[in-house]
């Protein structure tokens, strides 16, 4: 497998009107791939999935002190792998915490993380100087 | 949120007219289908043919519909569900909750 390097940064308003794009972003990246021998329908629609809920969560999170918040998203392809990091500017939370969801008692919320964490091979969120940032990555 | 409301053997169907449910118009929809469910509107079937993407707060907003109309003795099903949506409600097990149908015509044969 041999990509080439792709390399996207995208800064919106902390603005759920934006999330239509950043997964289109994300899905028109997934059927461009060059070399995927794998479900190119599965993995546009899960790179769309992806990029809206953790765009949303960055949203949610965001700095309410900052009336003009913005979240920046980049998504870097090198190699075979996928690597997208959605910044906010909020508190942060603690992923370790946040409970994985019974499906056999469905609740309305909570979905956002755990589509995250199955689709995708690795997670992290990391607070850093001004913000935080969660990291995601997909090996093609 | 565009969407159209009819009337059809009992039912109140709900025409999805957008191809994305985010987080961005969920909020509209939960509100819709229980301001429906207030009025009386129990039976509830939601077409979703132009739908080609779902969220959490998409399902989120489904789900409370669902809910609210159990809980007053009626029901939500789903029709025309495509198939990468389809795959959010089995990743979540939600097809397990919902009746899902391929067509409206089904819908109406079995719920009515």
């Amino acid at each position: 497998m041999c990509n080439k390097v792709i390399q996207v940064e995208v800064i919106i308003p902390t603005q759920t009107k934006y999330l239509d794009l950043i997964g289109s972003i994300g899905e028109h990246i997934a059927k461009d791939l060059e070399d995927f021998s794998g479900d190119r329908e599965a993995l546009a629609y899960h790179l769309n999935l992806v990029l809206t809920e953790a765009t949303t969560n960055a949203i949610k999170h965001a700095s309410s002190a900052m009336q003009k918040d913005t979240v920046k998203i980049t998504i870097h392809i090198h190699d075979n792998e996928l690597n997208i990091k959605v910044y906010d500017h909020g508190q942060g939370f603690n992923m370790e915490t946040v409970p994985v969801p019974d499906l056999d008692q469905p609740k309305e919320g909570g979905m956002g993380l755990y589509f995250i964490r199955t689709l995708m091979d690795s997670v992290s969120y990391t607070r850093l100087d001004d913000g935080n940032v969660l990291e995601i990555i997909k090996y093609l | 949120m565009k969407l159209n409301l009819e009337k059809v053997k009992g039912f109140s169907v709900i025409f999805i007219k957008e191809e994305r449910i985010d987080a961005h118009n969920s909020g509209e929809l939960k509100a819709y289908i229980l301001h429906l469910i207030e009025q009386g509107e129990v039976n509830i079937i939601v077409q979703i043919e132009c739908v080609r993407f779902i969220d959490s707060s998409g399902l989120g907003a489904l789900l409370s519909g669902y809910k609210h109309a159990t809980a007053k003795s009626g029901k939500l099903a789903l029709a025309c569900c495509k198939q990468q949506v389809l795959s959010m409600f089995e990743l979540t097990r939600l097809n397990r909750v919902f009746d899902i149908y391929a067509d409206l015509n089904e819908a109406l044969e079995n719920e009515t």
